[in-house]
């Protein structure tokens, strides 16, 4: 009897460690994207160029995040890329003429929506569109720059 | 030489529909023991689960660390030190938890159930069992496989979260990592999805390595030879089972 008893206290001991240690890492090691759609108003932005930005990254005001982007499509007909993200309903007084541009964490991180405010009085709402947006800087593209204004000086000297 | 060829194919091909067969009849059976049986299912958790924990817990423990410490030194390269924590979370959530946690498993449990079983029926205690109308499939194999079968994810998980703990010992108390830089890069670059993955894994794994281990034990040559075969044999065709697995679930998983 007494064998059964710590047995048993063992076995529940295991699963309960088990238990807590599958908890720890669905709660603690997941970023905490805790607005999804429902939550939120979802608002378009049309970018030149979105650079490597990709479903979910943030969307951030002044570096805090309020939002998460959704999806990221190629408009055939205005040959632009939409990008479509979520706000969260918390923030629903960011002027409608704010500008979104595409920036880069750190030199070598992962692309993410930077909001600017605007001044109108007008506020986004749920299918807004941002009108003024600020392509992804593409370090291909500043290299090739930075050559030919070199190599365009050394032709004046 | 042909008609050698084709014996051994044709012995591989049966063994391995006898395999299937086998495990079909314990998932069958399952229900009842899980429902009438349950305190045998208890004793086998226990012996295949608590029982290893010392072993999963020191060796996670020390894999973390050695993540801790490559993961380091190599992301210090490229100044990158602080996504010490992402790396060393994506190797143990993703791989390194279940597959390390299977092979210890198969070591540690594997043997134990192979080598039991086969000594039961060296010693004609299956044989007895059926005398007394007890199906040893039900008293015997089916406990085990679901003793091991259940106890599988809760030590990947529990190899996986005193891994990271490992690894932030070193990168953040020794190394200096800053301890907020190791978690928030790890929140954002680990999705649910991540997790998810590990879990099925360890499931999975925790499946095979178990039929493997009780079918080895249940078909052991009925000596002593056999018996230390069969304990060879468990340990030797789960690893290759395992790392095998571990490849089509993570290329079906991309």
């Amino acid at each position: 009897m007494q064998q059964t008893r710590s047995v048993e206290l063992g076995t529940g001991l295991f699963v309960l460690l088990g238990f807590a240690a599958l908890f720890f890492l669905t709660t603690q090691t997941v970023g905490s994207n805790s607005f999804s759609a429902d939550d939120g108003y979802e608002v378009t932005a049309r970018f030149e160029n979105v650079g490597s930005l990709k479903d979910r990254a943030p969307v951030a005001m002044s570096g805090v995040t309020i939002g998460r982007v959704t999806s990221v499509v190629f408009d055939p007909e205005g040959l632009e890329a939409v990008v479509t993200f979520v706000i969260d309903q918390k923030y629903d007084r960011i002027p409608e003429d704010s500008d979104a541009s595409i920036l880069t964490a750190g030199l070598l991180g992962s692309q993410y929506i930077g909001l600017e405010a605007g001044g109108s009085d007008m506020n986004l709402e749920d299918g807004s569109e941002i009108h003024f947006t600020q392509s992804a800087i593409v370090i291909e593209n500043l290299i090739s720059k930075y050559l030919f204004s070199n190599s365009s000086k050394d032709e004046e000297e | 030489m042909i008609r050698d060829i084709y014996q051994t194919v044709m012995e591989f091909v049966r063994t391995f529909g006898a395999f299937q067969l086998f495990f079909l009849r314990l998932v069958i059976n399952s229900p009842y023991v899980l429902t009438r049986r349950f305190p045998l299912v208890v004793q086998q958790i226990f012996n295949a689960g608590a029982l290893s924990l010392v072993i999963i817990m020191v060796c996670g423990l020390f894999v973390g660390g050695v993540l801790g410490l490559q993961g380091y030194n190599n992301l210090a390269k490229f100044n990158a030190e602080d996504s010490v924590g992402t790396f060393a979370a994506f190797s143990l959530i993703k791989e390194l938890g279940p597959v390390i946690t299977a092979l210890l498993f198969a070591g540690r449990a594997g043997t134990a159930l192979a080598s039991e079983i086969g000594l039961m029926k060296a010693t004609d205690q299956l044989a007895a069992m059926e005398m007394m109308a007890t199906d040893p499939l039900r008293r015997v194999i089916v406990p085990r496989f679901l003793g091991g079968s259940i106890s599988m994810p809760f030590l990947v998980a529990i190899f996986s979260v005193v891994g990271m703990f490992g690894a932030h010992v070193i990168g953040v108390s020794l190394l200096g990592v800053d301890s907020g830089a190791f978690w928030q890069q790890l929140r954002t670059a680990l999705e649910i999805g991540d997790i998810y993955e590990g879990i099925i894994k360890s499931v999975v794994f925790g499946l095979v390595a178990s039929v493997i281990a009780v079918w080895e034990g249940y078909n052991a040559i009925p000596t002593a030879e056999g018996v230390g075969r069969a304990t060879t044999r468990t340990v030797v065709i789960t690893a290759m089972a395992v790392l095998i697995l571990d490849f089509i679930i993570t290329a079906l998983a991309m």
